[in-house]
């Protein structure tokens, strides 16, 4: 079993009148950077830094990043230099990049050269994830949505080339050309970093990462529809030719810990009272779906079951909130988000608890899901420094060792214990803990 | 409005297949839709096909023609749309375009102007205006964009009803999806359309609605200073999709600029 923290590093501004218990939500790409204040950046910056070097020492066996655009509900901006940073200040976790979104570069040659520099200062520690992007990445960039999947495509191959063939050579694609691909940089890992896929709902990204035997995360889905789609990767496998397995899936979910219960469902309930994050659930703003659902982007016949769950369709901008177009934002009654929380807590959508009354809960997900790779979502929405530092080191003493217990006994093996690429033990390298 | 009765045709090119709605008999006038798509026959075809042949493409990848998936930015479209000039062997055209479809027709007439006898633009985008910006239909729903064609609900009503239908949306779903392929980067206009109509002497009219919304009325201007031989009409009070606004008061200034005549009845 992979172990791996992630929290989305929300740019928290308590002056901001969008922000916690009594803040109002923001529109999907209504917010002007004007009230960007890069002092308190940088402080979020160094706090969320600080973060993953202590869930490093708590035990964790990766660090999740991810990467969004113009938006306040994440500070992953170029998640490249965050990974960077981690991959000299910490020592044995895996710095898990999910994503790069690959469709918004326009030169894929510059992000293999970054990884490779990535995987060798961190002396091979990186997994390198690729994700298409939401409509704002592709507004905010500039890509062309239509060649969204293309582009994807091609500069997966490209990379994989380019970190695996020695070069020069020449590349000349559809959307991508090379006249000498020769980077002097080359990933520590043989024959390159591990590549898993986070996602929600493409079908044909399932199939996409199923066919190249690629750990496919789950990113917060709800359990049943999670459950679908790993069953769909399970035949796009056997269709392919091989058996998929626990380390083929992998699952994001949200659980905070904390001293008592009441703490815990209190601080909880911060997950909903940060700035408004169209894959928080309860807090996801006034989200225009045709931003999020830009023309072709997506295929319009190629869902996966999770987009019936309202908190994905709505993210994605399958349907719409009712929002008020025109207006920046908008009042969300507090009495909404207290129920939004509720339902979340009911459906363990959100799993908070001591150590004890999560445990079995956990569980209950590892059973129904069976995943080689889970990721603890948490420090997210309005929680601050200490919240998320208590929630990590309960989760370091009581919680992680138990979680190993019930995956040993499970049998859930992770990707770097089974190769999702041969099925076969992976050889010469020390089992996370 | 005339009564007619138009036919629905598919002609075959290597490139996919182009629909078209045709009627009427006389010189050839084609008209090029906006990037909503085609809607389907308008009374300002109806008013036009009492003088000349009428045929209104589906551009390729929209609606009922075929999408050629390699196609990169208009001028692709335009060529096309020449390739189907020679397969139906027109000659002396009356080339009309509107919106998006202006500007199709303008690299139209910059690729191949031999078998053109005028070129009319009406609202066309194409041109990077100096002062304002086209409206960037990819940052506002396909609804709110349609509307914003119009001087006001009313207007728009008349062509769309009250309530749109769901195929209606569809096909302005549908075709915001090409022209996103075509039109992304740098949103509906070129660089080099402008240097390349300078080239032209070809009989040109520059129809645009003063309340124009989508593309500003300074484009105009800029159409007229790369057009030798060309001259504007405002049509005051209209907005962007001015020949559904005012489908009888521009079928005869175009039935005027191109034939000499007078259309329409009285």
């Amino acid at each position: 079993m992979f172990v791996g923290y992630f929290t989305e590093r929300p740019y928290q501004d308590p002056n901001s009148g969008y922000f916690g218990a009594t803040g109002r939500s923001i529109m999907d790409l209504g917010m002007s950077n004007a009230a960007y204040d890069p002092r308190l950046g940088a402080e979020l910056y160094h706090r969320y830094l600080d973060e993953k070097v202590y869930a490093e020492e708590m035990g964790f066996d990766g660090l999740m990043l991810n990467e969004h655009h113009s938006t306040p509900f994440c500070m992953g901006q170029v998640v490249n230099v965050e990974a960077a940073i981690l991959a000299r200040i910490t020592k044995r976790a895996k710095i898990v990049i999910l994503g790069n979104v690959l469709p918004i570069w326009d030169d894929p040659l510059w992000l293999a050269e970054e990884l490779a520099e990535i995987d060798m200062i961190s002396r091979g520690r990186l997994v390198s994830g690729w994700v298409r992007g939401t409509g704002r990445e592709s507004v905010a960039h500039n890509a062309t949505p239509p060649f969204n999947w293309e582009r994807f495509q091609e500069a997966h191959d490209f990379i994989i080339k380019a970190w695996t063939q020695p070069g020069p050579f020449r590349w000349e694609g559809e959307h991508y050309h090379y006249r000498y691909v020769n980077p002097w940089s080359r990933p520590y890992q043989t024959p390159h970093p591990p590549i898993w896929i986070p996602g929600v709902m493409s079908r044909n990204t399932v199939e996409w990462a199923a066919q190249h035997r690629y750990p496919y995360v789950m990113l917060a889905t709800e359990l049943e529809p999670t459950k679908e789609s790993f069953d769909y990767y399970d035949k796009v496998a056997r269709d392919t030719g091989y058996e998929s397995g626990t380390q083929h899936r992998g699952y994001l979910f949200k659980v905070h810990v904390d001293e008592t219960d009441e703490k815990a469902h209190e601080v909880a309930r911060k997950f909903v009272d940060g700035p408004s994050n169209p894959f928080l659930e309860g807090n996801q703003g006034d989200i225009r779906p045709f931003i999020q659902n830009l023309p072709g982007l997506t295929s319009r016949t190629a869902l996966l079951p999770t987009v019936n769950a309202f908190a994905v369709a709505a993210s994605r901008g399958r349907v719409s909130p009712g929002a008020a177009v025109g207006s920046n934002i908008s009042e969300v009654p507090k009495a909404d988000k207290d129920e939004a929380f509720q339902q979340q807590i009911d459906k363990m959508s959100i799993i908070a608890g001591t150590p004890k009354t999560v445990l079995p809960k956990i569980k209950h997900v590892l059973e129904t899901l069976r995943p080689g790779t889970i990721f603890f979502w948490d420090g997210d929405g309005a929680m601050d420094h200490d919240d998320a530092m208590r929630s990590l080191r309960l989760m370091g003493s009581d919680v992680i060792p138990a979680v190993r217990e019930m995956a040993k006994s499970l049998d859930l093996k992770g990707p770097f214990e089974i190769d999702p690429a041969t099925n076969k033990p992976v050889e010469g390298q020390n089992e996370p803990r | 409005m005339a009564n007619s009765e138009f036919r629905d045709e598919h002609v075959r090119l290597a490139t996919g297949s182009i629909h078209l709605l045709r009627c009427g008999v006389g010189p050839p006038l084609v008209f090029l839709h906006h990037s909503i798509g085609s809607p389907g026959w308008l009374p300002m075809y109806a008013t036009l096909a009492e003088s000349c042949d009428v045929i209104v493409p589906d551009l390729p990848g929209y609606a009922g023609s075929e999408r050629p998936n390699w196609a990169r930015e208009p001028r692709d479209l335009a060529i096309i749309l020449a390739h189907l000039f020679d397969a139906l062997g027109l000659n002396d055209v009356t080339l009309v375009g509107a919106g998006f479809g202006g500007y199709v027709a303008a690299e139209l007439a910059v690729v191949n102007a031999s078998r053109l006898a005028r070129l009319v633009l009406i609202g066309a985008a194409g041109l990077k205006p100096e002062q304002g910006e086209i409206m960037d239909q990819m940052l506002t729903s396909h609804t709110a964009y349609a509307h914003a064609g119009f001087r006001d609900q009313e207007y728009f009503a008349r062509i769309y009803g009250e309530d749109v239908h769901a195929d209606v949306k569809q096909l302005w779903d549908f075709s915001r999806e090409m022209s996103a392929r075509v039109t992304w980067k740098p949103y509906m206009f070129s660089r080099r359309l402008a240097p390349l109509l300078a080239n032209l002497r070809l009989p040109s009219l520059i129809l645009w609605g003063s309340e124009d919304q989508i593309v500003p009325l300074e484009c105009a201007q800029l159409y007229a200073q790369a057009l030798a031989n060309s001259r504007v009409e405002i049509i005051a009070g209209a907005g962007h999709c001015v020949e559904m606004e005012e489908p009888a008061r521009v079928a005869a200034l175009i039935a005027a600029f191109a034939f000499g005549q007078t259309v329409g009845g009285s």
